[in-house]
């Protein structure tokens, strides 16, 4: 029998499941109190989803807020935080909006469908701003590339993003792979999508005109998923636990991709006031978002929804995950021009309700009150807690053990064996086994792809005007120190964008931590929130949205704390992007910026000696700025023939990547006063490899002065042989057959 | 007058946009044709592009073969038009039986996207008379079932008739029986391809340009007719 506002109000001491849907006893005491009785079961569902920490950041809200407080002024920002992606204005009337978001637990659980619902998710954030997707990029972090689970779950994720991704017809243009033992039970699928529109287009979610009518759309609603968000984004994979691990939602790129146009269309057509995605949480979380956003009152018909399982309960339905759903506030007078439009795409659609002055949420099935809720209580005031952090007691130890007294390599054959060793680890080993089931064509406006430092997207074809995006984390780091480690995350992001050529514009974040429980773990967090924060307001970048996800720990073990960050760059025109390799014999070859002995938590503690300790390299976000600066005004000049980042494995790697990707060698010499060992494999930042012709050298290397930027000439492109003179010599062919095996040998059959 | 080529959107099409882009690069006027219309706007010649119609349900290409569209597009590539069929549009082909053969889930089992070389073995079809016989080519490729399959005589006879207008070199990406990456029906006005030439017009987003001449050899070849 169907719970109702009355039989509550009736019958108010029956007991209830809210430990069971994962509610705390005061959590479902505070309840009671805002509706002065006993929730009906839909009320209590909906509050147990919208309340979880995936859907109410409750436990990383009170760190988040330094993300506006911090905010740098900027006139780019065209919509903040809070909404379903940030926008921002790249110029000439158009304004990019973009987000990254965690899939982590169900991508464990269901690696093809969490991951493919992880991009559809992202995807739909990105058109109920109003804008078209551009583009995707996934960051991914497995376990140890042999360990016998990453067989499992990498090649599903893989075909996931894959198979979603491509079907819908968006390019992917970049991302990380990222092997760790820390996230061997734990892997991480983050994505991110980019879209553009003009900035009359944005829309936001809101209900706002009594009388309005509430249209669902999309695919109907299933039992897939249910509890999806709040159950598998909540708990641990605990052995014994209860099991609590419903169905992983189900994707349908096909009706994404109609559900893409029809979007676009109806939203271009001027039929829509508000428009929120459904994602985690379902109805509960679009009704009561959009009612809490807007003019404070909505009455939906619940039994009105179109279902794929005709047994559904109405709790079911208001929870329900199904993908590829979408919610729009129309005015009466456009209902038929929009229902019109939707179905020219063979998309269902139903008006499941209206918007009205009650200042309520009111749900009605057949007939019966359900649900009677103030929308904010649900949508924006749930709980807040300050948990308690504190330092780690091993982190003293942690920073002590550095890694100074590691064998080094120490003759010239030594130091040939070592890079091709790291150029095959896998970290650094080519990732074509996984990008290569990708489509990165699709819409033709792929400018830059990976390997490259940063995607890059033509957004107007008419200008060239387009966007440049990075996403970057080194975990090892920020385990070392958190709060310098998100700082050097987005310093590395920054420089990626920068070296294409692309004014750093805007940021990201999708911060991927242990238990929020252990006060270690939410030391790191806070930190780590500290420490982007503070990185964004230094280097005049604002977080733009991004996404949290707690939970990533099997038993005590937490992953190495992950925060992910995306970095928008504009540039003016594509045509003058900056490629990472270079493209004749003959150029001269630069490194810009200083070299220091810096090996904690880099490439070579980790892969040659499984060393993990000591302090991060030192970060200088003025240093970046400037390095940034240099680049992007280089491109705009055409002063500059390719440019290469440094950082993962040091500059032995960076030139490595460059050979390989050109098909040309170089000939670099170690500058004196160097250890050649440093020189090759330390992880210094605010460093990049650049590349000029004998032509504009002079100019190029008069700006680096200008700019107080340090400027070394190493040496000069030509031969089929990466050579470090006096040192050693690798041929292209060799180092290739290292970097391209490492991942096929495991996957390929 | 620019010749107009008509682009079919199906649900699900993916490339559509950049088929057109290609028509406009090689100097054609595009012209947008929807599934659900059998009405092809008197266009000179049709692009199925590539994508996932119907989100390749049932098989790819069977369902959207029955599209009100493709009644006007059969008939017209009956009486000569000429149609191009890419990626998609080639299963769109095979399905309609206006080209023989199947394109099979590819051999490794994965989706792949490459840049993808290629031999012209065949410049007398309306879609390859710009580029020469045996010229070679680099242009993306990018399918989950791009695995050409035909009984031997079907090949025998492929082949015997200078039918096969491309041929996968270096890589046969999919398991391709005798690496055939493109195919034309006997009058050489229909040709169905697997790589992406629509990919490959523009320095800027594509690893070359060498797609260009399949789009200018259709306005070549209406020139000329």
């Amino acid at each position: 029998m169907t719970d109702t506002v009355s039989a509550a109000q009736a019958n108010p001491d029956a007991s209830q499941p809210f430990a069971e849907l994962g509610l705390k006893p005061d959590e479902y005491e505070r309840i009671r109190e805002i509706l002065g009785r006993r929730p009906t079961s839909s009320e209590l569902a909906m509050y147990s989803v919208m309340w979880s920490e995936h859907c109410s950041y409750k436990s990383s809200k009170v760190h988040l807020r330094q993300f506006g407080e911090k905010a740098p002024k900027t006139d780019a920002l065209l919509v903040g935080i809070g909404e379903n992606a940030g926008v921002v204005d790249i110029g000439d009337g158009w304004a990019v909006t973009f987000k990254v978001e965690s899939h982590n637990h169900p991508s464990y659980v269901e690696p093809y469908q969490g991951a493919a619902t992880g991009v559809g998710g992202i995807v739909r954030d990105i058109i109920s701003m109003g804008a078209r997707p551009l583009a995707v990029m996934d960051p991914l972090r497995f376990g140890p590339l042999d360990a016998p689970d990453t067989r499992r779950v990498l090649p599903g994720i893989v075909s996931g993003i894959g198979g979603y991704g491509n079907c819908l017809g968006l390019p992917n243009i970049g991302g990380e792979v990222v092997f760790d033992a820390t996230y061997l039970g734990n892997p991480l699928v983050n994505a991110l999508c980019v879209g553009s529109m003009r900035h009359e287009d944005i829309h936001l979610a809101s209900a706002k005109g009594i009388g309005n009518l509430v249209v669902l759309y999309g695919a109907r609603t299933g039992g897939d998923g249910i509890g999806g968000v709040s159950v598998l984004a909540s708990e641990t994979f605990d052995a014994d636990g209860p099991a609590k691990r419903p169905s992983v939602q189900v994707g349908d790129p096909f009706m994404e991709k109609l559900l893409i146009e029809a979007t676009l269309e109806v939203l271009h057509a001027g039929l829509v006031e508000g428009i929120q995605d459904l994602g985690g949480a379902g109805i509960s979380c679009a009704t009561s978002e959009l009612a809490s956003n807007g003019d404070g009152g909505m009455n939906v018909w619940l039994d009105r929804v179109l279902l794929r399982d005709q047994t559904l309960s109405p709790e079911e339905i208001l929870m329900s995950e199904s993908q590829e759903r979408m919610c729009a506030i129309v005015t009466p007078a456009k209902l038929d021009e929009f229902m019109a439009l939707i179905k020219k795409w063979d998309v269902e659609a139903v008006v499941i309700g209206e918007v009205n002055a009650s200042g309520r949420l009111t749900v009605d099935w057949h007939g019966e009150q359900i649900v009677d809720v103030p929308p904010r209580s649900v949508a924006h005031d749930g709980p807040v807690y300050e948990r308690p952090y504190h330092r780690p007691s091993w982190q003293d130890s942690l920073q002590a053990d550095t890694p100074d007294s590691l064998p080094r390599p120490t003759d010239g054959e030594q130091l040939r064996a070592t890079l091709i060793n790291l150029i095959g680890a896998p970290n650094l080993a080519s990732k074509a086994w996984i990008t290569d089931q990708y489509d990165r064509y699709v819409l033709g406006n792929t400018v830059l792809a990976q390997p490259e430092d940063a995607g890059m997207i033509r957004v107007d074809e008419t200008t060239g005007r387009g966007v440049a995006i990075s996403t970057d984390c080194n975990g090892r780091y920020a385990k070392l120190d958190p709060y310098n480690g998100a700082k050097l995350a987005l310093a590395e992001s920054y420089r990626n964008v920068s070296v294409a050529g692309a004014k750093p514009l805007a940021v990201t974040n999708c911060l991927n931590f242990g238990s929020p429980e252990d006060p270690e773990v939410m030391w790191q967090f806070s930190e780590a929130c500290r420490g982007l924060a503070d990185g964004c307001l230094e280097l005049g970048v604002p977080v733009t949205g991004g996404n949290v996800s707690f939970y990533n720990q099997t038993g005590d073990t937490a992953i190495l704390p992950t925060p992910v960050v995306g970095v928008l760059a504009v540039i003016d025109n594509v045509d003058k992007r900056t490629p990472m390799a270079w493209s004749a014999p003959g150029q001269i070859v630069y490194l810009l910026g200083d070299t220091r002995d810096e090996f904690a938590g880099s490439e070579w503690a980790h892969h040659v000696h499984g060393h993990l300790g000591g302090l991060p390299p030192v970060v200088d976000l003025q240093r970046e700025r400037v390095l940034s600066e240099v680049l992007v005004a280089a491109s705009l000049s055409g002063t500059i023939a390719a440019a290469h980042d440094i950082s993962d494995g040091g500059i032995a790697i960076t030139l490595t990547e460059m050979a390989m990707k050109s098909g040309i060698g170089v000939k670099a010499s170690v500058p004196a006063g160097f250890d050649p060992f440093v020189f090759c494999f330390a992880e210094s930042t605010g460093r990049a490899i650049a590349v000029v012709t004998a032509a504009h050298e002079s100019v190029f290397i008069a700006s680096c002065s200008t700019a107080g930027l340090p400027v070394t000439r190493l040496g000069e492109t030509g031969g089929d042989a990466v050579e470090i003179v006096g040192q050693f010599s690798a041929s292209i062919t060799e180092l290739r057959r290292s970097h391209e095996a490492t991942i096929p040998a495991i996957f390929a059959n | 007058m620019s010749a107009r080529i008509g682009v079919v959107t199906f649900p699900g099409t993916l490339d559509d946009r950049d088929a057109a882009r290609a028509v406009r690069i090689a100097g054609g006027e595009p012209v947008e044709l929807w599934h659900g219309d059998d009405d092809i706007k008197g266009v000179d010649a049709v692009i199925l592009p590539g994508g996932f119609s119907y989100g390749d349900y049932l098989r790819c290409g069977a369902i959207s073969r029955f599209a009100p569209v493709m009644n006007s597009i059969i008939d017209g590539a009956k009486g000569g038009l000429p149609v191009l069929g890419i990626c998609n549009g080639f299963q769109i082909l095979v399905e309609s039986h206006l080209l023989p053969g199947a394109l099979m889930r590819n051999e490794s089992r994965h989706f792949i996207c490459r840049d993808q070389k290629l031999r012209i073995e065949n410049a007398d079809s309306m879609w390859t008379r710009d580029y020469f016989k045996n010229q070679e080519i680099v242009v993306p490729l990018k399918n989950g079932e791009g695995n050409y399959f035909a009984d031997p005589a079907t090949l025998d006879m492929l082949e015997g008739e200078g039918r096969v207008v491309a041929r996968y070199l270096d890589v046969n990406p999919n398991g391709s029986a005798r690496d055939i990456a493109g195919i034309r029906n006997e009058r050489g006005n229909v040709v169905g391809l697997m790589p992406h030439p629509e990919h490959a017009v523009e320095s800027l987003t594509g690893p070359t340009t060498e797609g260009l001449p399949f789009f200018t050899s259709v306005l070549t070849s209406l020139v000329s007719a």
